[in-house]
């Protein structure tokens, strides 16, 4: 049981062994070895995918992928699913759709679990895509769970965001009150072969016509995941929103990246000294205003703040 | 929504080898053990036995299920230990399910499957046989973190 665990560099030497064991770590909360893992490295490109479930988000990463071997990018697929509120477990099938890439060697799977986290990732995901970099992938492709409305963490951890559609799967009044077509750089309607098609194309092209003015205007791209058909398309406008990113719009969504995780990180250290304080301490939780006792609360914990690692 | 337990779930594949597509027990079992906290990953029908390892390499999935129905489980279960034995894996737990005669189950656990579960078998006891497993299977490398 005190077996020492390998270090970074070991599991780096054990190829996809060593990467499937560093991101079941990670996922347990090994924060330290995902820091150990990127040292050095540049990050990998990320491109999320999001949408509601049954747009086929799998079908067209398969046909995704297939079309990146072709460029020879080495690419991880990290594909999150939900978890049971009740029990934690999970039902992981998205690797049914991406059996084509089962046994090449250039492409990494992995279907992880959101384990209670809202938001559509998992609470690792940054963690895991440093790791990925540390074992040299070009580019790594986020599956989100897909809940429909409110999966938009992807946002701030993908380089580029692609929402993907599917006709007669709601109405535009409810991609604007998600607040997804916001955050999407690419916009996608998947099964564009549809009877119900055009008229989703026409909302949607409505909706991104009144979209606010920004630098950046969201290309709406109609794509066949089962055929193949568009997915070339989609790709360049992928790329395109790259060149955009390379003019100066991505050093300020790496800022604000680092900001989010930031932020993360002092919420979940504050929650879980706090949570221990009040433990110890119950009296601490005497009055009746939960602001009073919060301000009192973290004058206590101040002094406690963790210092650099 | 914290988890505080040290025990990460129990990783776990699910297959359908060969030409089979049978795959109604397959679900109610993968859903008996997501419901049971487990984390399955179901990999779908036809999978070949490079396939199955792959997927339970790249999951870091600690026990295989295998199903056939289809009375190729003495060529295709042999192959999926052959080749966890190649790829230096043999520390994955490999379980099946589906028509398997008395005699070759027998001789499948000989070989080095852990358990047989043909049908009828209740689904709590596949868990709670999962669950007898999951602390030797998770105390090697990268079972709990504490």
């Amino acid at each position: 049981m005190s077996r020492a665990e390998p270090t970074a560099s070991e599991l780096v030497l054990q190829g996809v062994r060593g990467l499937a064991r560093a991101i079941s770590r990670i996922e347990d909360g090994d924060r330290d070895l995902a820091m150990a893992l990127a040292r050095g490295r540049s990050r990998p490109r990320v491109v999320g995918f999001t949408g509601p479930p049954g747009s086929g988000k799998s079908t067209l990463l398969d046909a995704l992928v297939t079309l990146l071997r072709g460029q020879g990018l080495r690419l991880a697929l990290i594909a999150v699913d939900p978890s049971s509120p009740h029990t934690g477990g999970a039902l992981l099938g998205d690797r049914i759709r991406l059996q084509r890439h089962a046994q090449d060697p250039g492409v990494y799977v992995r279907s992880l679990s959101a384990r209670g986290h809202l938001g559509g990732l998992t609470a690792q995901s940054a963690d895991v895509v440093r790791a990925l970099g540390g074992f040299d992938f070009d580019l790594v492709l986020l599956e989100t769970v897909g809940v429909g409305q409110s999966e938009l963490e992807v946002a701030q951890l993908a380089d580029t965001t692609v929402l993907v559609l599917a006709p007669g799967l709601g109405d535009s009044i409810q991609h604007l009150k998600s607040g997804v077509m916001e955050v999407a750089d690419v916009i996608c309607l998947n099964k564009a072969d549809s009877a119900l098609a055009p008229r989703a194309l026409s909302e949607l092209n409505s909706i991104l016509r009144d979209a606010p003015d920004s630098l950046w205007h969201p290309p709406l791209v109609g794509t066949v995941a089962s055929t193949g058909s568009g997915v070339a398309e989609l790709w360049s406008a992928i790329e395109r929103h790259r060149t955009h990113l390379a003019a100066g719009e991505g050093d300020r969504r790496g800022r604000e990246r680092i900001q989010a995780e930031v932020l993360e990180l002092v919420a979940s250290w504050a929650r879980s000294e706090a949570r221990a304080r009040l433990q110890e301490e119950p009296e601490l939780l005497s009055g009746s205003d939960p602001r009073v006792i919060a301000a009192r609360l973290l004058e206590r914990l101040r002094p406690q703040a963790p210092r650099e690692p | 929504m914290v988890r505080t337990s040290a025990s990460a779930p129990l990783r776990i594949v699910l297959a359908k080898i060969g030409l089979d597509g049978h795959d109604r027990g397959v679900k109610v079992v993968a859903r008996a053990l997501r419901d049971a906290g487990f984390e399955v990953i179901y990999t779908g029908l036809r999978q070949t036995p490079g396939m199955v390892v792959e997927a339970a390499l790249q999951e870091d999935a600690r026990v295989i299920g295998l199903s056939l129905h289809s009375g190729a489980h003495m060529t295709l279960i042999p192959a999926v230990l052959d080749e966890l034995r190649r790829r230096q894996m043999s520390d994955v737990l490999v379980f099946a399910g589906g028509i398997i005669p008395p005699g070759d189950a027998a001789e499948l656990r000989s070989l080095g499957v852990a358990e047989i579960f043909t049908p009828g078998t209740p689904l709590d006891s596949i868990v709670s046989w999962l669950r007898e497993r999951q602390p030797a299977l998770q105390g090697g490398d990268g079972g709990s973190s504490s």
